[in-house]
């Protein structure tokens, strides 16, 4: 764990406008603290950020020195400018959304979340009409970080990357509390949590957890 | 052997063992790396062995047989450098050794026939070889040379002796401050400043006291790249004393090699020469005498092109996934197991003995400024010397290609040279002269990168080129990042219809905005250097893009749903060997009358243009 000093502010700015950070704190922390808005998908307060979905990318500027970096990991540094809404920002966030549309077709919040931001349709192939899923590993941070029982995962890797159980089997371990579905941000985890859990109704022996 | 336990006794060794060197013995060096060994080079060093076994020669004339590593010319392997004499015999099959012994090596006869000859002129030693002449071997500058699994052997040629004189007569800040004054870069892809690294280290435990460890990066898995498997089997040694110098700089007790699977030879190379250099007190416990401890272990990459980025490195090492993770906190700070870690590349540890021996000054004056030391390149694609190469930083591309590469294998120019691997950047003819070295290769879009090179000729076409690269990265992609995981098959998407002469121009200013997004917003940079290829092909051969969408054209002739196949009339004798070896059945015509190609079932595999002698298959 990163040992804090609380009393210590760091002093920069966010379009423009000054902003201070504590120390340990993100760009994304501030700019809610100010209630600027990030749009942000695989960010939750429960876990650790993992920086997979580039949504919340934002631009840091020092100098002639620029660079887009993701506003949920980012710490910012005295003196340092944030725009939220630059060119290669909005570039960015419009192409990470139309690749989206794509990708999980079939998730309500992502096409109110691309809509929000002008992004209509996609030119992209659909692979499965039905997808929700945007594998942004919340889930699974979410089941080993918080809940501490690791029944799900990511399988495999790059284009061929999803969620499952362990052995692609519903699994054991899993003890039914739902943080998954609650931190789901595109309702993919409402659908499977019973390919995850299984039917509870056969398991045996006391509670869940076995 | 005795176990060293002073500099003085491996001074005294090394004397002893140059003398034995100079006695001038006659000696038979095979090249066994790995393209010679491809070429069947294992079976001429037994066949070496056996000949003079059964032959019982006296003892002033047998020979020592030493199996080294890659000498460079790969393409005329199998290679055999004779001692003393300096002959090069190329192409060497087991049949000739016999014939070797009886007169090259009893009564030192030239035997002709083995010499490499280029246009009309034959060498009789490596140095008069154009492929040679335009060299400078530092990195390398043992490979070939000894035999890897005898350290005795690099003793004689110097190695640990920079180790024994850091250890003696310099202080840690001496040894990072000679890095720094050398210049010297980092030789794996991204050309950071290996002294400047150090520092920060350096700097790093001291505010947070603990361990810190030094870590070797020989993953290398840039399609056609083996300069660090040439190193790591040729001469392990220079690595790890390159590894001994900066633990010793940085104090640090425990070091890390991190080797691909599919480099065996290299890890065997490696594991051999760690425990004879251990055996000796060269590593490990109080190394020299000195009272310092240091040791090395090797770990196996399963082959995942991405852990070859740092963190990914890391995790890898760390028995974790290999998944890159955000940099906003310097590895040199957090590394392996959050501790200070140096991370440098196979190449840059070879560098270091050969900075610290003779010193950081006389380092820096080789190349240009700002990319100081020579460079080691691997040469593939469409040119006639296809091998190991390595030049002063700041050489014109030119040389490297054509004086030392020998050009294309056909008539007239390259058409492009891939530099720096699949996220580097494609570089056109009319740029041949470029200097190469790190601020001029990114000036014109591409990069240094790890040091492979692709050599492209007029069959060569860029868009497939380019779609050929972002498939490798596509499929080697993570998976984590969606700019990168969901980006590269998007850009892939309007490349592939470009090759099949869909899209339109707007097309092409689109594919331009996202490749943008991918740099700018992919985690690593896997997905943020991936539209390199892309972005320089679109720069330099833009109406090649356009042939394609307009005229629905591919002009280099590859792009299958954009060609035809056509027989000409004239040219055609009738044949038929062309509708003998057809797999569609499409090729129609009577004996000694000029065939034809029956155009819609044609499924345009080449079969035909390849086979025809009288080059009466043409393609448009
Ligand atoms: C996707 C990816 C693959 C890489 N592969 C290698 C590799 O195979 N070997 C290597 O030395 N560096 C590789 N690098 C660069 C390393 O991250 C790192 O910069 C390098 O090892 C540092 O050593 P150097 O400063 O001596 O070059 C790769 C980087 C990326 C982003
Ligand atoms: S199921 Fe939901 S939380 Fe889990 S990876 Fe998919 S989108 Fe993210
Ligand atoms: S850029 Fe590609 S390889 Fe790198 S983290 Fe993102 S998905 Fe993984
Ligand atoms: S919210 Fe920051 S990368 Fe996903
Ligand atoms: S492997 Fe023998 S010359 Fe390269």
């Amino acid at each position: 764990m990163k040992e804090i000093d609380t009393k210590k502010l760091i002093n920069f700015s966010i379009n423009g406008t000054p902003a201070q950070a504590k120390e340990g704190w993100t760009v994304l922390d501030t700019a809610r603290n100010m209630g600027i808005h990030i749009p942000t998908l695989c960010h939750h307060e429960a876990v650790e950020p993992s920086g997979a979905c580039r949504l919340c990318v934002v631009e840091a500027r020092d100098g002639a020195w620029s660079k887009v970096v993701v506003s949920c990991m980012y710490p910012p540094y005295e003196g340092v400018e944030i725009l939220t809404d630059s060119e290669r920002v909005k570039n960015v966030r419009r192409w990470v959304l139309e690749m989206l549309l794509a990708q999980c077709p079939a998730s309500r919040e992502i096409k109110a979340l691309a809509a929000e931001y002008g992004v209509k349709s996609t030119r992209f192939r659909i692979k499965n009409p039905e997808e929700q899923c945007m594998l942004c590993g919340l889930c699974v941070r979410v089941c080993a970080e918080v809940v501490g029982v690791q029944a799900i995962s990511l399988g495999s890797r790059g284009v061929l990357k999803h969620v499952s159980t362990p052995y692609m089997v519903p699994n054991r371990a899993c003890i039914a509390c739902g943080s998954c579905v609650t931190v789901c941000p595109t309702g993919a985890m409402q659908a499977r949590l019973d390919k995850v859990r299984g039917d509870v109704s056969q398991r045996t022996g006391h509670g869940f957890a076995h | 052997m005795e176990r060293i336990t002073s500099i003085q006794q491996l001074e005294l060794l090394k004397n002893s063992l140059q003398k034995a060197k100079e006695s001038g013995r006659n000696v038979v060096r095979v090249c066994l790396g790995p393209g010679c060994r491809a070429q069947g080079a294992d079976k001429v060093a037994a066949a070496f062995r056996d000949t003079v076994r059964q032959q019982g020669l006296p003892v002033k004339i047998e020979p020592l047989i030493k199996e080294t590593g890659c000498h460079g010319f790969c393409k005329e392997g199998p290679l055999v450098t004779l001692v003393p004499s300096g002959l090069f015999y190329s192409r060497v099959k087991p049949e000739d050794v016999e014939e070797i012994v009886e007169k090259t090596i009893k009564k030192q006869e030239v035997i002709s026939r083995l010499l490499y000859s280029e246009n009309g002129t034959s060498y009789r030693t490596a140095n008069e070889i154009p492929f040679y002449k335009r060299q400078m071997k530092l990195a390398s500058r043992n490979v070939g040379d000894i035999d890897p699994l005898n350290i005795e052997d690099a003793i004689a040629n110097d190695a640990y002796q920079a180790a024994a004189k850091a250890f003696s007569s310099m202080s840690p800040d001496q040894v990072i401050k000679e890095v720094e004054i050398s210049g010297l870069r980092g030789r794996g892809g991204a050309g950071f400043p290996t002294g400047r690294k150090w520092r920060s280290a350096s700097n790093a435990v001291k505010k947070r006291p603990g361990p810190v460890y030094v870590v070797c990066n020989g993953d290398e898995g840039d399609p056609g790249a083996f300069m660090d498997c040439a190193i790591m089997e040729g001469d392990p040694h220079s690595v790890i004393e390159g590894m001994i110098i900066a633990a010793y700089a940085l104090d640090a007790r425990q070091g890390f090699i991190y080797v691909r699977e599919e480099y065996p030879f290299a890890i065997r190379n490696l594991t051999i020469a760690m425990d004879q250099a251990r055996s000796v007190g060269l590593l490990g416990k109080n190394i020299m005498g000195s009272g310092f401890d240091f040791d090395i272990r090797i770990n196996r990459g399963a082959g995942a092109y991405v852990c070859g980025e740092s963190t990914a490195l890391f995790l890898s090492i760390e028995g974790k996934p290999g998944e890159p993770r955000a940099k906003y906190i310097r590895s040199v700070e957090r590394g392996l197991w959050d501790r200070p870690t140096v991370l440098n590349n196979v190449e840059t540890w070879a560098n270091i003995p050969v900075i610290i021996e003779k010193g950081g000054e006389w380092f820096s004056k080789i190349g240009v400024p700002g990319s100081t030391g020579t460079k080691a390149f691997s040469l593939v694609g469409k040119v006639k010397n296809v091998g190991l190469v390595e030049v002063p930083m700041g050489v014109p591309l030119s040389t490297i290609v054509e004086e030392i590469g020998g050009g294309i294998p056909g008539k007239g120019a390259f058409k492009a040279v891939q530099t720096g691997g699949p996220s580097g950047g494609c570089i056109p003819y009319k740029l041949k002269d470029v200097s190469v070295d790190y601020d001029s290769l990114t000036k014109i879009g591409s990069i240094m990168g790890s040091g492979g090179m692709i050599v492209m000729d007029d069959k060569d076409c860029v868009v497939d080129v380019a779609r050929y690269f972002l498939r490798f990265l596509e499929e080697e992609s993570c998976g984590k990042c969606l700019p990168c995981r969901l980006g590269l098959e998007a850009m892939l998407e309007f490349l592939d219809n470009f090759t099949q002469g869909k899209g339109s121009l707007e097309d092409i200013e689109e594919l331009k905005s996202l490749a943008k997004a991918v740099q700018d917003g992919a985690l690593c940079a896997l997905g943020g250097s991936a539209p390199n290829p892309m972005l320089t092909t679109l720069e330099y051969f833009r109406e090649e893009y356009e042939a394609h969408i307009v005229d629905k054209r591919c002009p280099a002739g590859v792009c299958k749903a954009l060609i035809t196949y056509h027989i000409d009339p004239e040219a055609c004798t009738g044949c038929g060997l062309c509708a003998g070896i057809c797999p569609q059945s499409c090729i129609t015509g009577e004996e000694k009358s000029p065939h034809k190609i029956v155009q819609n079932a044609c499924n345009r595999c080449g079969l035909c243009m390849d086979l025809c002698k009288f080059s009466a298959i043409t393609v448009s």
